[in-house]
């Protein structure tokens, strides 16, 4: 039955580059001298370290724990030393570091115990929490955590599940590859990801340039009797694999920006995901390693089960880089990311080493002024007017850039591809993003500091004026008494016929200061009841010793505080 | 830094450019075929004229000459304006024009991309305003051999009221007014009638609907190239059928064919070419669709009830004026926002 | 002649009356100017421009007694903001209020801490916890980086350090145009 596809806007088809490196199978990876692996891998919190340098890990043990829900574990990914944990460069534009464990590895790569886990008979809660420890992050390239993805919606039950083998970038092969040699395994974690979110049917999309692949996933299918799974052939067209891209294409539903998938009843999960899922509970082995597809400037391109950590020139040099490599990039030429280095280690996210020399990407021809002939918009898949955004982000207009969509702006590489002037779009709206955002942090701050500010304003008013209340009440108690002896007086002065009272107002006075005196003396003299009466008797001399130090320093008040030595016992 | 993408379309604004001039080819073509070389020697000398003021302002501004150069947009600019003055305008006005579309219209307002106004036809305007007459003589298919067009072109005298005339939208509404006035010797003739002269053709004027014509398949090649959409030229072409064949069906002795009106003057030149310039016309797609409809409704009026021998100069910059406005409104909803 | 005055007259009137209704049916309740200006000002209450806190800068501008050039963490940014705002003309920052420096928090030497409460009293945002005679510390993320808790510090243990970038705060640069690198 041919199913009815759907159609996202726009689009591009950039030259695919892809048959290069699926003429030979995966390979695997001869260890590195050492392994940098990041613990802050996945969107979300940073994961705190568990171990200290000179400590010895077995393979999958747990190096990073997640930190709170919205964080994922990260792994050792061989036995061997642990060197260090410190920050090194990661593998992000930027060039910042990050906290990482080095590890040396001892050539044994020996597994520590592995536990695994029969998804049928065990809770939901508890399968997410398994998931969650083992590291489990998407591999398409936004590495979210998968654990919070595997909730059904609101209904307890997914209507579709979209499994995304569509891999419409450029050059990337590693899922292709994947489906072709492991079909039955990622089956697996499919359907264990479907009993998880009681989805009632999956549908797998793959671009209809990997026929191998879907053949190979039908098969799979077939060979597994289950029903309500279909490898679906969709259009090669870029980006038919972003996740909005291929829900649109596979069921017709749009989900907008800030909206989760579940509400409108789908979810999606790359097929490397899936593989992972498998691997995870069917064979206990955490996430500590992916294919990555080695790319561009080499003599031989191909796909390599990468350990995490691995340092990407040591793969590379595996495919052999050829002259004029001038940048590595992770990722594929739409959305690739450009390294800081080449020793950058491999991680969850790294689903391609694109070997880049001014050859083969070309620097742009000078950017020209746009004419706003609306190419962009046309190849847009978000419908956006980037010409607009492009506009206003340019004159750094950034309220005006949001209005025109910018947060729906999915950062494909669309508009920049077909772009006649030549302006670096995304760069712009990329810019527009992290600017709007640092501005939001400021202006959450300086709220935030405004706040605290009137509260502290607020506060002193408050105590000064409850002092003052405080003052007020004794001082009227106080002159009622005073008043009322007085005004005795008076009376009795007036009824005996004697020279009339002074003016009651300094009687008055007087009297309040008298009673004011009293009460200190009184204080002074009665005991102080203290909290510190049960204490044992060291306990009394020390603070005796204090309270003797303080006096001390009552009496002195000239005494320049920094002579004083650090407060030993405090 | 370069980011990505790291791969780009072989596109560029001076491929663009160089199509949409490409396009103009078989008009100019038919043109010069009809009416003589004159049209051949002010496209020269327009194209001589906006190169020297764009070289000129580019280098005042400090910015590289050759590259703006390069994208070509200049000459399209001068080769609207050569097509919209008339054949036989003098040296000076064909030269000014430009260099006001180039300098003022384009130029002052940042340059490529940055015009609110159609060059060409903002310099149309003034110069019509300027010089009504000049900007009014229009020969007939084959009237004027090459020597005198030349002449007229670079000489300074012009007698030449008697023998040139005016375009036939102008003929055509001079000869209608007479037919509704009782006092002409036209009074009481029809449109149909009025139009069974040398001046007019088959359904246009007579050689200027080869031109338009011409026009026509250039302006389709662009669509078939996705250099432009069919919006804007549907839009323009229906709205003016719409408007003509509205009066035209209540009074057809009174007005003109629609299709006389699509097949005359500038027409086709503002549908292809004119009102798909993308820096000053609407960009969304229902935004096009009420820009062009808008000038070719703005154009019918001031072809029948203006004074100018055509609407469509004035028409575009009226419609220009309403593109931000337009755009704004015209937003699509993006992905995930329509409503199904 | 009296119509034509009569008939323009009355087009004024009735003109003035649909211009005053409009502008009572349409008014749009802005922000007083205050608030607009004490928006843009950091709010680090440093009291650098002169003022005990923001706010009160704020008021004082908006009162035409303060330039806009007094607040050094607001920086150029800010003076730009304040001269868009009120339409007057940027100056640059005013060199006896201070200068602009990146962004900072104020940071405890735990161990020459002694206690003493001044700083906590002199935080403006309460981002200092201890108590008498224990070991102070600052609640970074609440810190303005105002300075005002370094002079009160008897042992001058307080010290302050710029915020490095993470990966979180890191920002696209803005692209650089390559045209005239082309000429």
């Amino acid at each position: 039955m041919l199913r009815k596809l759907f159609n996202f806007h726009g689009g591009v088809k950039p030259a695919t580059h892809k048959e290069e490196s699926t003429l030979s199978p995966i390979a695997p990876v001869p260890l590195p001298d050492r392994l940098v692996i990041p613990l802050h891998q996945s969107v979300g919190g940073h994961p705190r370290p568990l171990v200290q340098p000179g400590d010895r890990v077995f393979k999958g043990q747990r190096i990073g724990a997640a930190d709170g829900s919205l964080s994922s574990a990260v792994h050792a990914s061989t036995s061997g030393l642990v060197r260090d944990v410190v920050p090194a460069v990661m593998p992000h534009t930027s060039g910042l570091t990050t906290l990482s464990v080095i590890i040396e590895p001892d050539g044994d790569d020996r597994w520590g115990e592995l536990e695994r886990v029969n998804f049928r008979s065990t809770p939901p809660d508890e399968l997410r929490d398994f998931l969650r420890d083992a590291g489990i992050v998407g591999l398409g390239g936004a590495v979210f955590p998968s654990h919070l993805k595997l909730k059904p919606g609101k209904e307890g039950a997914l209507q579709t599940l979209v499994i995304n083998g569509a891999e419409c970038e450029p050059f990337i092969t590693c899922d292709d590859m994947l489906m072709r040699e492991r079909a039955g395994d990622m089956l697996k974690g499919i359907i264990a990801m479907r009993h998880m979110l009681q989805a009632r049917e999956v549908l797998i999309g793959i671009e209809d340039n990997k026929p191998q692949a879907i053949a190979a996933v039908q098969a799979a299918i077939a060979a597994s009797g289950e029903t309500g799974i279909e490898a679906v052939a969709i259009p090669t067209r870029y980006p038919a694999g972003g996740a909005k891209q291929l829900i649109r294409v596979l069921t017709g539903i749009e989900v907008p920006h800030g909206r989760r998938s579940t509400d409108f009843g789908v979810q999606c999960f790359n097929v490397g995901t899936a593989y992972s899922i498998f691997e995870a509970l069917e064979r206990g082995r955490p996430l500590i390693s992916r294919i990555v597809t080695v790319a561009g400037n080499v003599d031989a391109p191909r796909n390599y089960e990468v350990l995490i950590g691995t340092p990407m020139d040591h793969v590379v040099r595996l495919a052999g880089a050829r002259a004029g490599t001038d940048r590595y990039i992770m990722g594929g030429p739409m959305m690739g990311a450009r390294m800081p280095a080449f020793d950058v280690p491999v991680v969850k996210a790294t689903n391609c080493i694109l070997v880049g020399s001014p050859a083969l990407f070309p620097p742009p021809p000078p950017e020209m002024p746009c004419i706003r002939c609306g190419e962009c918009a046309k190849a847009c898949p978000a419908d956006l007017a980037p010409f607009e955004m492009y506009w206003h982000s340019r004159a750094k207009n950034f309220g005006k850039a949001q209005e025109y969509h910018l947060f729906d702006c999915i950062e494909c590489g669309c508009c920049s591809f077909v772009c006649p002037s030549h302006i670096p779009l995304v760069d712009y709206f990329r810019f527009s993003k992290s600017e709007i955002w640092a501005r939001e942090r400021e202006k959450e701050a300086a709220d935030t500091a405004r706040d605290r500010f009137e509260f502290k304003n607020f506060r002193q008013e408050r105590e000064k004026q409850e002092k003052a209340e405080k003052l007020a009440a004794k001082a009227a108690a106080t002159r009622e008494k005073v008043g009322a002896d007085g005004s005795a007086a008076g009376a009795a002065a007036a009824s005996s016929g004697t020279a009339p009272a002074k003016p009651s107002g300094d009687d008055a006075k007087r009297a309040l200061i008298e009673a004011a005196m009293e009460k200190a003396r009184q204080q002074k003299a009665q005991v102080q009841p203290k909290n510190t009466d049960a204490a044992t008797p060291a306990v009394q001399a020390e603070i005796a010793a204090i309270e003797a130090r303080r006096q001390v320093s009552a009496t002195h008040p000239t005494d320049a505080p920094p002579d004083r030595p650090p407060s030993s016992g405090a | 830094m370069i980011n990505s993408p790291f791969v780009r379309k072989p596109a560029s604004v001076q491929s663009v450019m160089l199509q949409v001039l490409l396009a103009l080819v078989p008009g100019i073509a038919a043109y010069a075929w009809f009416f003589g070389p004159g049209i051949l020697v002010q496209i020269a000398l327009a194209t001589a004229a906006a190169l020297a003021g764009e070289a000129a302002v580019l280098a005042i501004r400090g910015k590289p000459v050759a590259l703006f150069l390069g994208d070509l947009s200049a000459i399209v600019t001068a080769w609207l304006i050569a097509l919209t003055f008339p054949p036989i305008a003098p040296w000076w006005l064909t030269v000014t024009g430009t260099l006001l579309a180039i300098v003022i219209v384009k130029q002052l307002y940042g340059g490529l991309g940055q015009n609110p106004f159609n060059p060409a036809m903002a310099a149309f305007c003034l110069m019509i305003v300027a010089y009504p007459a000049l900007m009014s003589q229009w020969p007939a298919a084959g009237q004027l051999d090459a020597g005198t067009q030349l002449e007229l072109i670079f000489g300074g005298a012009r007698q030449i009221d008697a023998i040139t005339g005016a375009t036939p939208l102008d003929a055509l509404r001079t000869a209608l007014r007479g037919a509704a006035d009782p006092a002409s010797t036209l009074h009481g003739l029809r449109a149909a009638q009025l139009m069974d002269g040398p001046a007019f053709g088959l359904i246009g004027g007579h050689g200027g609907e080869w031109v338009a014509l011409g026009y026509l398949l250039g302006g389709l090649w662009l669509l078939q190239r996705r250099i432009i959409t069919w919006h804007i030229p549907l839009a323009f072409c229906a709205a003016l059928f719409a408007a003509a064949g509205l009066l035209w069906a209540l009074k057809p002795e009174g007005f003109a064919s629609p299709l006389f009106h699509l097949a005359s003057g500038g027409a086709m030149l503002g549908a292809f070419f004119i009102l798909t310039d993308p820096v000053s016309g609407a960009t969304t797609a229902r935004g096009k669709l009420l820009f062009a409809a808008g000038a070719a409704v703005l154009t019918y009026v001031i072809r029948v009830f203006g004074a100018y021998p055509d609407g469509i100069a004035f028409a575009t910059l009226l419609m220009n004026i309403c593109v931000p406005l337009i755009d704004m409104k015209t937003q699509a909803p993006v992905f995930g926002h329509k409503k199904d | 002649m009296l119509t034509a005055i009569l008939i323009m007259t009355g087009i004024a009137l009735v003109l003035g009356a649909v211009l005053g209704f409009a502008s009572i049916k349409f008014k749009v309740e802005g922000d007083p100017l205050v608030d607009q200006i004490d928006a843009i000002l950091p709010q680090t209450q440093c009291g650098q421009c002169g003022f005990p806190g923001c706010r009160p800068y704020a008021t004082a501008i908006a009162g035409g007694e303060a330039e806009i050039n007094q607040c050094p963490p607001g920086g150029e940014e800010g003076i730009r903001k304040l001269a868009d705002l009120l339409g007057r003309e940027f100056k640059p920052l005013s060199e006896e209020h201070g200068v602009e420096k990146p962004k900072a928090v104020a940071v405890i030497d735990e161990e020459t801490c002694i206690g003493c409460t001044l700083c906590i009293q002199a935080c403006p945002v309460d981002a200092i916890v201890g108590a008498a005679k224990q070991m102070h510390t600052i609640i970074a993320a609440d810190c303005t980086g105002c300075e005002l808790c370094l002079a009160p510090c008897p042992v001058d243990c307080i010290s302050m350090e710029p915020i490095a970038e993470t990966v979180d705060t890191w920002k696209w640069r803005y692209p650089v145009f390559t045209i005239k690198q082309a000429a």
